[in-house]
């Protein structure tokens, strides 16, 4: 390597933040409006973790007392992600609420459809937000989209005194305050924050196990200062989460070059156009995964993604595509090296990719893991219990 | 042959699907794209660098770039812009890579108001875009969630493999199977209390949400519309 390219690749490794790409601290806005008289901030309480988002600002993650903001993706077609979340939470000890006082965001149906506007959009957001503050437990939103979508309405609605009397005539209708949280809390980055605790309550050795990680567009594309970045995850120059998560428990992360590229998902397509999915997912970031990093799991922290490049594969197979690798939530992947059941928690029957080979690497026998599940499936078929209970997954 | 027009941007008529309209009807509906409060932070111009189209997956495979929208929007092109709302929007993913512009744009934000406008104003390119996914709209509206396990079904996804089949030949003892209190439903993501929906169904309402819908989807839109009176005048909530 010549010296010149030496000092630029020296350059490369050192990343500092430069105060002038600095995004500016929405709170000045947020506390302003609240002293103003004009909204109500819920707070973080009680423990928190102080995080780095990407220009060197810090983010309080509040580590129990938490309000679930469900995903409809999630919890309709992928229950193990959800279910993951909640089971981790248990096993550390820390409280939290499941509402049933909750609407999707409906970001999905916004950025497929367009069938809704700025102000419906932020309204369903504050109603959601005015229904976690009343619990008095802090929210917790766990889909990406959602995170990235509630983030652009706390924008629009700081910087709009238009939008804010829009949503509060609605809000006045439904006897809902305006509230909007301290911090918009994504759950890939309260896994981020409890790292250190999730690491210590590992009980399966992933020292051999490849993971690539797919970072979703709309946690870090979207209000892009505030997402968590750490000097220590690729040198402070992608996303922390997820592969922060990934090096704490002590897996063998590997790069790739298109990890900047999204899935494929695209809202519409995914539901009426998939054949541009199916390409994008598979030709754009599983091959090349396969190709660069041979994973053994790839593993990202959003509804649409894992959907994507988890459902993509199967048709791309019969192409004799370089395809066939497991996709999961790094919720999942993390609840499983917790030890936490494959099925009964992660529910990896859901999921189309070929995972097996994954277990076997994790050291769990799936086949022993699948009968036992069988047993329990036929307890409920017996009607001898009406459902799967915590208590049955031991936390 | 001649690749480009003497406008390198518009598709020649050949190409394009949609009708011409008169440019005075193509002023009254970009003027609507400019007239959203979310616009002046969305463009600033455009360098024309093509950064954006280099990170956007859309473009990789459709005729389809941000730059080229960005552009026509930075130049006020009221005829080019018209044909993009007609030909173009509804390629986007949505994904928001292009937020990489050096100018500090979000093309993929002009897009999410361009297809707006495309749908409150029932143009062709929405009602093409759209077809086939109504039942979503429907399920999104009425119930709060948008996806539900009983969609899954395997002759919706064909293309997702076998494992479609065992969750559809499954799925009230899979759902059963699920730790979570919140999850054992079958037609919604999760139980949503019946009062929350209620709340939803004044937001579309108030919002003029739902009206959107009514050039796109006549039928969804009359079908939810009794849906939602109905309900509110039952619980005696007057909007
Ligand atoms: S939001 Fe649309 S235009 Fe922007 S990068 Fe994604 S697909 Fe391309
Ligand atoms: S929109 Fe931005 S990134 Fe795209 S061409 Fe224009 S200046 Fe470049």
């Amino acid at each position: 390597m010549s010296d010149a390219v030496g000092v630029i690749l020296s350059k490369k490794r050192s990343f500092e933040r430069t105060p002038d790409r600095r995004s500016a601290d929405f709170h000045e806005e947020l506390f302003a409006l609240e002293a103003a008289g004009e909204l109500i901030v819920q707070r973080v309480t009680g423990d928190y973790v102080n995080v780095s988002t990407k220009y060197g600002l810090p983010k309080k993650i509040q580590k129990g007392h938490l309000w679930h903001h469900k995903s409809c993706g999630q919890c309709g077609h992928i229950p193990g992600y959800s279910t993951s979340i909640f089971w981790i939470m248990r096993k550390l000890g820390y409280d939290y609420s499941d509402p049933r006082d909750q609407t999707s965001c409906t970001a999905w149906n916004y950025y497929a459809s367009a069938t809704s506007n700025q102000a419906a959009q932020a309204a369903v957001a504050l109603r959601n937000f005015a229904a976690a503050n009343e619990t008095g437990y802090f929210p917790l939103i766990h889909c990406g989209t959602s995170y990235g979508h509630y983030k652009e309405v706390r924008s629009e609605l700081l910087h709009s005194a238009d939008l804010r009397a829009q949503v509060r005539k609605v809000l006045g209708k439904l006897g809902k305050e305006m509230v909007i949280p301290e911090e918009i809390v994504h759950y890939s980055e309260w896994l981020y924050a409890m790292k250190d605790e999730i690491a210590s309550a590992r009980i399966l050795d992933l020292s051999g196990v490849a993971v690539t990680v797919h970072p979703a567009c709309h946690y870090y594309k979207l209000v892009e200062g505030d997402a968590i970045y750490d000097p220590d995850v690729y040198h402070g120059q992608r996303t922390a989460a997820v592969s922060g998560l990934v090096q704490a428990l002590g897996a063998d992360l590997r790069s790739y070059s298109t990890f900047f590229d999204c899935c494929g998902f695209g809202f519409r397509h995914i539901l009426v156009q998939r054949d541009f999915t199916r390409s994008f997912a598979t030709l754009r970031k599983i091959e090349v995964m396969k190709a660069e990093a041979d994973p053994d799991v790839v593993l990202t922290h959003d509804t649409g993604c894992v959907t994507a490049l988890d459902k993509s594969q199967f048709a791309t197979q019969a192409h004799d595509r370089n395809v066939g690798v497991p996709v999961m939530s790094e919720a999942q992947f993390a609840a499983i090296s917790m030890g936490a059941h494959p099925f009964k928690v992660a529910q990896l029957h859901w999921h189309s990719t070929n995972y097996r080979p994954l277990l076997e690497k994790m050291g769990i026998d799936w086949e022993a893991a699948w009968a036992d599940f069988q047993k329990d499936l036929k307890k409920l078929e017996a009607n001898e219990q009406q459902y799967l209970t915590w208590a049955d997954v031991g936390v | 042959m001649a690749t480009v027009t003497t406008h390198p941007y518009f598709k020649v008529e050949s190409v394009a699907g949609h009708t011409d309209v008169p440019h005075a009807e193509k002023e009254r509906l970009i003027g609507q794209v400019f007239a959203d409060p979310r616009m002046p932070s969305y463009l600033y111009g455009c360098y024309e660098c093509g950064i954006c189209v280099a990170a956007c997956p859309s473009a990789r495979f459709y005729d389809f770039s941000p730059r080229r929208i960005a552009q026509a929007a930075a130049r006020h092109d009221v005829e080019l812009l018209f044909q993009q709302l007609e030909e173009d929007v509804w390629e986007c993913s949505q994904c928001f890579s292009c937020l990489r512009c050096p100018r500090g744009n979000n093309p993929g934000g002009i897009i999410t108001i361009m297809r707006e406008v495309a749908v409150t104003n029932g143009l062709r390119s929405a009602k093409v875009a759209l077809e086939g996914y109504s039942r979503i709209i429907y399920k999104i509206m009425s119930t709060g969630t948008q996806v539900s396990p009983d969609m899954l079904q395997p002759d919706a996804f064909p293309d997702w493999g076998p494992e479609v089949k065992d969750v559809s030949e499954n799925l009230s003892l899979w759902r059963r199977a699920l730790p979570p209190e919140t999850h054992h439903t079958t037609s919604t993501g999760w139980d949503v209390a019946e009062s929350t929906i209620l709340e939803l169904y004044v937001i579309w309402m108030e919002t003029g949400a739902l009206d959107m819908i009514k050039e796109v989807d006549s039928g969804i839109h009359m079908i939810l519309e009794e849906i939602m009176e109905e309900r509110l005048e039952e619980e005696g909530i007057e909007l």
